[in-house]
C-alpha cells in the first residue's frame, strides 16, 4: 500500500538543493596595492563543508586574496557573501562581526607574544565575545586539547616550537566557532620536521566538516583531502578542479606547477 | 654669614630637600601627562588617517624644535597670561595661575611630543602581523591596541622611558625661572643670600643624581618583573656567551 508519505523522500534532496547557496561567495574581486593590480576580477565559492585549495607562483596574490575574503584589506571592486550577505557596504561594527565568523591562520602564526598559550585563545572569547573569564579559558583548554596542546596551556609563544606556535593559533582561531577558515601557507615557515603535526591538525579539521580555503604547497597532502584545487597567477584563477583530475593532466599549468615544485624540493 | 637670623647649613639643606617633593611631582605629573598624550598620538601616526599623521607630525615638531626655555615662558607668559585674564574677566576678579602648574604643563606637552616617538618605535617594532591577526578575531581597531598592541608597546617602551625620566628631571630644574621653588629655585635662593656657590651646587648634583638613579631604578625592575617569558632569550644566550669569552 503506497501513500503520500512515500514519495517524500524524493522530494527532500531537491529542496535542499535549492537551500544551498555557497557558505562563502566572491565575486569578480579586484585589489590595486601600491597602483599595481594585485587581483584581477577573482571569483571563488565555497559550499558548506567543502575544502579547497588555493597554489601558485610567489606574489600571483593569494595572501592579498585571502585578506580580501576576510576583509582585512577591502576589495576596490566586486563584493565577497557569507551565507549570501554581502560584505560591502558594511558598517565598521558589522564587519567586526563579519570578520568573527571567519577563521585566518596565518603564514608566521601572529601569537599575540604577551599572553600564555591558553590566553591567546581566550581573549578573543573574553573581549570579543564578552565571555566570563571562566567560561572563556575553559573553553581555551578544550581546544588547545583538540590540537594536542592541553600541556602546554601556560607557555609563552616564545617557549614553543613553530608547529606548537601554529596549532596554538589554530586553536584560537576555532575557538571563536567560525564558519570558515581561511589559511595562508600555515606549514611554510615550519621546519620539515614540523610540518607533519599541523598538517595533522588540518586533516582532523577537515575530517570535522570544516569549511576550509587554504593556500598551500604540500600537494601530496592536498590531492587526497581536498575537493578543489584553484590554481593563481598574475591575480587570476586561471585553473580549478578536482585535484586527481588537474594532476593526471600532464598539460594542467597547475600539474607543470607541482612538477616543478617537486623538483625543487626533491620528492613527494 | 647669616643674614637670617636662625639661618645654618643644615637648615639650607633641608629647606633644598624639601624642594624634591615639587621636581618628583613636576616629574611625575608631567610624564603621566606625556603618556596620556604619547600612546594615542603614536597610535595614530602608526595606525592613523593621513590627516592625523599630519597634526601629530606638526605637534612632535613644534616641541621638539624649540627649546624647553623658550616653552616654558611662551606658555607662562602667553597662553597662561591669557588665561588668566580670560578667566578674570569671566569670574571678575583677579586670577593667579600658579607657575607650577605652567612649569606641569609645558613639561607634559613637550613629554607627549617625545614619548609619542618612543611609543611609534615601540609599535614598530612589534611585529605587525598581530594586529591584523587580532583585527581577524573581531576586535575593533581600538580593542586590537588596546588589547594587543598597548600591552606590548609599553613593555618595550620602558628603557626609553628611564631616558625619558632622566631627561624630564633635568628638564625640571629649569623651572625656576617661572618662580616655583624646586630644588633649583630653592638652590639659587641659598647662593644668593650664602655666596656660597660650590658647595650648594654640588648638593643640587647629588640630589639630581641620587634622584636619576633611584627612578631608573625602579623602572629597571618593572621591565624585570613585566619580561614576557621566552622573549629575547636567544640574544641574551647569545649576549652571556660574548660575556664569558671576552
Ligand atoms: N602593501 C603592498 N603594497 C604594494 N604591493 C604589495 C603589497 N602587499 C603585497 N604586494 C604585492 O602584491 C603581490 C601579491 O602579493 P601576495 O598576495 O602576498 O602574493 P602571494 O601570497 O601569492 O605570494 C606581490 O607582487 C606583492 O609584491
Ligand atoms: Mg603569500
Amino acid at each position: 500500500m503506497t501513500n503520500q508519505s512515500s514519495v517524500l523522500p524524493f522530494e527532500r534532496p531537491k529542496a535542499a538543493q535549492a537551500e544551498t547557496r555557497p557558505l562563502m561567495e566572491a565575486r569578480n574581486i579586484t585589489k590595486y596595492l601600491g597602483g599595481k593590480l594585485i587581483l584581477d576580477q577573482v571569483s571563488l565559492s565555497l559550499n558548506k563543508g567543502e575544502f579547497k585549495v588555493l597554489i601558485g607562483p610567489s606574489g600571483s596574490g593569494k595572501s592579498t586574496l585571502l585578506q580580501c575574503l576576510h576583509f582585512l584589506l577591502i576589495p576596490d571592486k566586486g563584493d565577497v557573501l557569507l551565507e549570501g550577505k554581502s560584505a560591502m557596504d558594511m558598517s565598521h561594527k558589522n564587519i567586526c562581526a563579519f570578520r568573527q565568523e571567519i577563521g585566518m591562520i596565518f603564514q608566521d602564526f601572529n601569537l599575540f607574544d604577551h599572553l600564555t598559550a591558553k590566553d591567546n585563545v581566550a581573549i578573543a572569547l573574553r573581549k570579543v565575545k564578552k565571555w566570563s573569564k571562566d567560561q572563556a579559558l575553559s573553553k581555551a583548554r578544550d581546544e588547545l586539547d583538540k590540537v594536542g596542546l592541553a600541556d602546554k596551556a601556560e607557555l609563552y609563544p616564545a617557549q614553543l616550537s613553530g608547529g606548537q606556535k601554529q596549532r596554538v593559533s589554530i586553536a584560537r582561531a576555532m575557538a571563536m566557532e567560525p564558519k570558515l577558515m581561511l589559511l595562508d601557507e600555515p606549514t611554510s615557515a615550519l621546519d620539515p620536521e614540523l610540518i607533519g603535526e599541523v598538517l595533522n591538525v588540518v586533516a582532523n579539521l577537515a575530517k570535522g566538516g570544516m569549511t576550509m580555503l587554504m593556500v598551500t604547497h604540500q600537494i601530496g597532502f592536498a590531492r587526497h583531502l581536498v575537493h578543489e584545487i584553484n590554481f593563481m597567477e598574475n591575480g587570476r584563477v586561471i585553473e580549478s578542479g578536482h585535484p586527481e583530475s588537474l594532476l593526471a593532466n600532464p598539460a594542467s599549468r597547475t600539474a607543470m606547477f607541482c612538477a616543478r615544485l617537486s623538483e625543487l624540493t626533491g620528492n613527494q | 654669614m647669616s643674614l637670617l637670623p636662625d639661618f645654618s647649613f643644615y637648615n639650607a639643606v633641608i629647606y633644598i630637600i624639601k624642594g624634591t617633593g615639587l621636581t618628583v611631582s613636576l616629574i611625575i605629573g608631567s610624564m603621566l601627562i606625556g603618556l596620556t598624550l604619547g600612546l594615542p598620538m603614536a597610535a595614530i601616526q602608526v595606525y592613523g588617517p593621513r590627516w592625523g599623521r599630519f597634526l601629530v607630525g606638526l605637534y612632535v615638531w613644534f616641541f621638539r624644535g624649540i627649546p624647553i626655555l623658550v616653552l616654558l615662558f611662551l606658555f607662562y607668559f602667553g597662553i597662561f597670561g591669557l588665561a588668566e585674564r580670560l578667566l578674570g574677566q569671566i569670574l571678575e576678579r583677579r586670577i593667579n595661575l600658579p607657575p607650577f602648574l605652567a612649569t606641569l604643563v609645558t613639561l607634559g606637552l613637550t613629554s607627549g611630543a617625545y614619548q609619542s616617538q618612543i611609543f611609534r618605535g615601540a609599535i614598530l617594532s612589534l611585529h605587525l602581523g598581530q594586529y591584523k591577526a587580532a583585527l581577524s578575531l573581531g576586535f575593533t581597531r581600538v580593542g586590537a591596541l588596546s588589547h594587543i598592541i598597548l600591552p606590548q608597546a609599553l613593555r618595550v617602551a620602558i628603557p626609553a622611558w628611564a631616558n625619558e625620566y632622566s631627561i624630564l628631571l633635568k628638564d625640571s630644574a629649569l623651572a625656576y625661572v617661572l618662580g616655583t621653588t624646586e630644588i633649583m629655585a630653592r638652590i639659587k635662593q641659598m647662593v644668593w643670600i650664602t655666596h656660597l656657590h660650590v658647595p650648594f651646587y654640588i648638593l643640587a648634583g647629588l640630589i639630581y643624581y641620587f634622584l636619576t638613579w633611584l627612578g631608573i631604578r625602579a623602572l629597571k625592575r618593572l621591565e624585570t618583573k613585566t619580561r614576557i617569558p621566552g622573549l629575547g632569550m636567544e640574544m641574551e644566550a647569545e649576549i652571556a656567551k660574548n660575556d664569558q669569552s671576552v
